[in-house]
């Protein structure tokens, strides 16, 4: 079969792979319909995630049709058509019993290298190294699913692939982030990067009920996506994002604040973020974490800080006596994305929301590698990728 | 491109006006050393080239001298014993040297300019040992530091200008019609909520309302 491959830092390939075959009684395979290019997926482009290897094929939101069925699972069947969530889980773990789905304790086959790495493994995952199970990702024409009887999602025929594609990662991600700040209807949610994630996060604090949402970035493509649903916007480039922030809010800092940026925070628009670079040329830090340290320093004493961005490893100058002494509360992690999927798909089926909205650029799989960069340097108003095999 | 794109969606491409780039702020200690690179009109965005062309320029000529003249160059400015090192740093000035003045257009020029910065963060942090030692007569470090600073804030300035003149060159898409929820913005607001129960664990803020636990507290 053909997939998109890893061969190195900024070196994706479309490559014949072998098929997959069922491993255990309760794996699936899938063929795949549609799949997408995520802003996580860049680290990996990029070379900031450790533990790829040559060869990995890439991809954690993926959708399509069950062709195969292990012995042993009793809930899919040949010719269900389902999205797969990226986090795989056993569904009977005390972790997935709790409902913390993506720090599953028994999906990640690479446990030692994982417990070594993060001091206890979380799950696996799609396509995001070998620190996460080194399971084969979904930018591929067929792909294993383990633990398929828990993890996929079976999704009605009414709806196109473009609507419910995104239950596989970024829609709960962005979800997630906004139900992690428990929003009051006082609620002034700050969101950093108006990706796909931070579209998404933008949606869902409006639908549970924040007062006002601010978006920040500096592409005016994303921010005029972001005003399309009502929220307002700060461009980065012109303004001063503390100062803008606190005229919004009285002086006082907006209540909960979003990441949804993370590791490869945006160099260029203050100091610290030259620091961060210059730090990262001479391999003393892994991560940018300039958007950790302005929500810390504008967020309202008490606030919330939720953190879907994701990081991979260290970071420096955090100002953590000021999160103390403002009793932040942070909440972050791999989105726990079963927990949210079945109450998701019933507000896409209802038109609260459809997330279509997000597509801007429908592609064949393979031409992958050039839409990776595309993606990459936000080119051609590129804010969301889908991939057809 | 685009072959997927939903058909109800119609995107109008546009570039930003000068007005618009009008608006830029910097917001560095160089502002205003960077007034005269501000991308406002076209005359200061060529401003800005010759600027940029004029680091490059001063980037070979410096490396060269830490090629040519190392050890006199390292007694002026306190890094006796570290002329290896100013001889990398040399090569290094040339590199972006010529990477600035080879660069096809602002994008490509405003990398090779960010390059400076980070080695301009090397140079003070190596000019900095050089405070922390004993200084030999006639060799000067802090004079040194405050020069490379005032040519970092130089850097960072002519760097935003030609990444804010890149962003408004590049053709942007208004997908202000993309709102994805099933309504007004102010139809939606909270809509979810009907049948939504915050998780246990994901409980963060008591309601902006304290009254009744106060008056329960205090009866």
């Amino acid at each position: 079969m053909k997939a998109l491959c890893w061969q190195g830092k900024h070196d994706i390939r479309y490559e014949t792979v072998p098929d997959p075959r069922i491993e255990e009684p309760r794996d699936a395979i899938i063929k795949v319909s549609s799949c997408a290019i995520c802003g996580s997926d860049l680290h990996l482009f990029d070379g900031f995630m450790p533990g790829m290897e040559e060869g990995d094929v890439l991809g954690h939101e993926f959708m399509g049709e069950v062709v195969e069925v292990g012995s042993g699972n009793r809930k899919l069947k040949v010719g269900d058509r389902v999205v797969v969530p990226f986090t795989i889980c056993c569904g009977e773990c005390e972790q997935c019993q709790r409902g913390n789905f993506s720090v599953c304790e028994r999906s990640n086959r690479n446990k030692e290298i994982a417990d070594k790495t993060f001091g206890h493994a979380t799950a696996g995952l799609f396509g995001y190294s070998h620190l996460t199970g080194g399971y084969a990702g979904g930018q591929a024409e067929y792909v294993r699913v383990p633990y398929a009887d828990v993890t996929p999602v079976k999704v009605p025929q009414a709806l196109s692939d473009e609507q419910v594609l995104f239950l596989g990662d970024i829609f709960p991600t962005g979800w997630q982030a906004a139900v992690q700040c428990d929003i009051q209807r006082t609620d002034t949610v700050a969101i950093w990067g108006a990706g796909p994630v931070g579209q998404f996060a933008a949606r869902s604090a409006l639908l549970l009920g924040a007062r006002e949402v601010v978006i920040i970035d500096h592409l005016p493509d994303r921010l005029s996506m972001a005003k399309a649903c009502g929220a307002l916007t700060i461009n980065f480039d012109r303004e001063r994002v503390v100062e803008r922030l606190n005229e919004l809010t009285g002086g006082k800092g907006p209540e909960k604040c979003i990441d949804a940026v993370g590791m490869e925070s945006h160099v260029g628009s203050t100091m610290d973020t030259f620091y961060d670079r210059a730090k990262q040329a001479l391999m003393a830090e892994s991560d940018r974490p300039h958007v950790l340290r302005e929500m810390i320093y504008v967020c309202r004493p008490a606030g919330v800080l939720s953190i879907p961005g994701v990081y991979g490893g260290l970071v420096d100058k955090i100002p953590f006596g000021m999160l103390m002494n403002k009793g932040l509360s942070v909440r972050t992690g791999q989105t726990h994305v079963n927990r949210w999927t079945t109450d998701l798909l019933r507000r896409i089926e209802e038109g609260q929301i459809d997330p279509s909205f997000v597509v801007t650029h429908t592609e064949s799989l393979a031409n992958g590698p050039q839409m990776y960069k595309t993606f990459r340097d936000k080119q051609d108003g590129c804010i969301k990728v889908v991939l057809k095999p | 491109m685009h072959q997927g794109r939903p058909q109800t969606l119609k995107e109008s491409h546009h570039v930003e006006s000068r007005t618009d780039r009008s608006a830029f702020a910097l917001d560095t200690k160089a502002r205003a050393l960077a007034r005269v690179a501000t991308p406002t009109t076209s005359r200061r965005s060529s401003a800005t080239t010759k600027l940029a062309r004029g680091l490059g320029w001063f980037s070979i000529g410096l490396g060269v001298v830490e090629l040519l003249a190392t050890r006199a160059l390292a007694r002026r400015v306190g890094l006796q014993g570290r002329e290896s090192r100013l001889r990398v740093y040399g090569l290094r000035e040339i590199a972006s040297g010529i990477g600035i003045l080879a660069a096809p257009h602002a994008a490509h020029r405003s990398g090779w300019v960010w390059a400076r910065v980070v080695g301009d963060t090397m140079d003070l942090s190596t000019l900095r040992e050089a405070t922390e030692m004993p200084i030999p007569l006639r060799s000067h470090p802090v004079a040194a530091m405050v020069a490379v600073a005032g040519v970092t804030a130089l850097d960072i300035a002519c760097a935003r200008s030609l990444q804010q003149e890149a962003n408004a060159a590049r053709q942007t898409t208004d997908y202000s019609h993309r709102s994805g929820i099933g309504g007004s913005p102010e139809q939606m607001r909270g809509a979810a909520l009907v049948t939504f129960t915050q998780p246990v664990d994901m409980r963060a803020a008591l309601p902006v309302d304290m009254s009744a636990l106060v008056r329960e507290q205090s009866s």
